[in-house]
């Protein structure tokens, strides 16, 4: 396995040679320290582990390489990810995956505020608990949380559907708790496969999706304007 | 953006090498906030008395014949000054603002010293010797301007008691509005900086009995903006976050000591950080640690 090093590299060097790997590549780097920015913009199908904590944007704009994380993460990991798949063994900062079209994030700790801010059909799977905010304005994909969630969960949602397997503190504006059905049952069956976050029992989720109470001005309702 | 980083002691073997992991950290975080910057050192005067950080408005001051005048012994530090005098702290700013007009007082207190100017946090650590430092407690802040002038007045940390350090990363937007009703409990301000609010805020409650926490606290209630913000006093370090934990905040403790940052960058070198507990301090939590 090719070896890049923090230490030796600036961030531009490190992103150029993974852009210039062969697809099938693997890929170690070294030291990272909380880098910012490290393996943002691959379109190779790659493997590319950072060895320790990373800073922000890891992974983000990518579309193709499995990126996996030994350590935490800052804000935005996976931030507009297209596609291949982003495993932090730790922690995740604020706004993990925000406005992602496509892809796998799939954080074994706790992710914070604005987890799936804007997601855009991407999947983010969480081991631990959210923060506050998360969901916020998601457009097309899924959230899975196996732990609990912090305020506002699921804020002016559109389409993007969220299930949390522990505890929710409080539903954002047009956020509500539908019935689970078995394609959702389903759906969280092969997430935990996919993730192995096992603890997670697909039958006890709770379904969260927009009221879709937002898309249109009730007139009716102009009084509360 | 702004950055801010925060080292506060719990071995005092690590004293000697305190101004050096301080200044490792401010550097770290230099393409948060190129305009100025700042850092506190906390340090026992050996002798036991009040020291003041003084800056001149003008280059080439006489320091000695202020020394001299106020019967106070000087140590220049870069451009800038420290007096130490075992007169009343009071007396002595009195007599400061009468003798010396051309004299802005940075800080004062048995333990803090501020150092601070436009400039990068590289510039400003080797100009004032923070690398070779010890001590046990410092600040640093590195600012990118958004809300007032860049000048040295202008600079984090602000100190507006004895002792007390206040940096903040993010905008008080209310901050008008509660500057009108600080000066109308006669409080002077010295610059149109909206963290001189909140710094001068926790002075007040402080002088009024409220420790570091309650301080906070009503500083919550009372400014509405974002903000991180890294407070500390001659024994205490307190971070808090807004409602919406808009700017960053990364705390990570060892038996040795606590250190606090904007990122985790600045971190990543303090001894044995690996066994480090790192957290990030959630919205509206307020944490102190006490030595």
């Amino acid at each position: 396995m090719d070896t890049l090093s923090c230490a030796e590299l600036a961030t531009r060097e490190i992103n150029q040679a993974l852009r210039a790997l062969p697809d099938g590549s693997e890929v170690l780097i070294a030291e990272p320290r909380g880098r910012h920015s490290l393996a943002v913009g691959l379109t190779n199908r790659i493997d590319v582990t950072i060895d320790g904590n990373a800073g922000y944007y890891v992974g983000g704009l990518c579309d193709g390489p499995n990126i996996t994380v030994n350590g935490f993460v800052g804000w935005g990991v996976g931030e507009n990810l297209m596609s291949g798949s982003i495993r932090v063994h730790g922690n995740a900062s604020e706004s993990a995956g925000a406005s992602a079209h496509g892809g796998l994030i799939a954080i074994e700790g706790d992710a914070s505020l604005r987890t799936g801010i804007s997601l855009k059909g991407g999947t983010i799977v969480v081991a631990g608990s959210v923060g506050s905010m998360s969901a916020f304005m998601a457009q097309a994909g899924t959230i899975l949380v196996g732990g609990d969630a912090g305020e506002a969960l699921g804020d002016s949602l559109y389409e993007a559907i969220v299930y949390v397997a522990g505890d929710i503190r409080s539903l954002g504006s047009d956020a509500r708790r539908e019935d689970l059905t078995a394609a959702d049952i389903l759906k969280v069956k092969e997430l935990v496969a996919a993730t192995g976050f096992d603890h997670i029992e697909p039958e006890n989720v709770k379904r969260i999706a927009s009221a879709k109470e937002l898309y249109n001005f009730d007139a009716v309702k102009a009084h509360k304007y | 953006m702004c950055g801010i980083i925060g080292l506060h002691l719990r071995d005092a073997a690590l004293e000697d090498q305190l101004g050096h992991l301080a200044s490792e950290m401010l550097v770290a975080m230099t393409d948060r906030g190129p305009d100025s910057s700042g850092i506190a050192v906390y340090e026992d005067d050996a002798l036991g008395r009040w020291k003041y950080s003084l800056r001149a408005k003008a280059p080439g001051r006489d320091w000695s014949q202020l020394g001299q005048l106020l019967g106070a012994e000087v140590r220049e530090v870069g451009t800038d000054a420290v007096l130490a005098s075992s007169t009343d702290p009071a007396e002595f700013l009195k007599s400061l603002a009468s003798e010396a007009p051309d004299i802005s007082v940075v800080s004062w207190g048995s333990a803090l010293e501020v150092f601070k100017d436009v400039g990068t946090p590289q510039e400003i650590c080797d100009r004032h010797g923070i690398w070779a430092r010890s001590g046990y407690q410092a600040i640093g802040h590195t600012r990118m301007a958004t809300e007032s002038a860049v000048t040295t007045g202008h600079s984090h940390p602000f100190s507006p008691a004895a002792d007390l350090c206040f940096v903040h990363n993010g905008s008080f937007s209310n901050y008008f509005s509660v500057r009108r009703d600080l000066e109308a409990e006669g409080i002077v301000f010295d610059t149109d900086n909206d963290t001189e609010v909140g710094a001068r805020l926790v002075a007040l409650e402080m002088a009024r009995g409220a420790d570091l926490g309650d301080a906070l606290s009503a500083l919550m209630k009372k400014m509405d903006g974002f903000y991180t913000l890294l407070v500390s006093t001659k024994d205490q370090f307190a971070v808090v976050r807004d409602p919406f934990a808009c700017k960053p905040a990364v705390v990570a403790e060892t038996p040795q000591y606590v250190a606090m940052a904007s990122e985790y960058r600045a971190l990543a070198g303090l001894p044995e950080i690996e066994k480090a507990e790192v957290f990030e301090p959630m919205p509206q939590e307020i944490h102190v640690w006490t030595r």
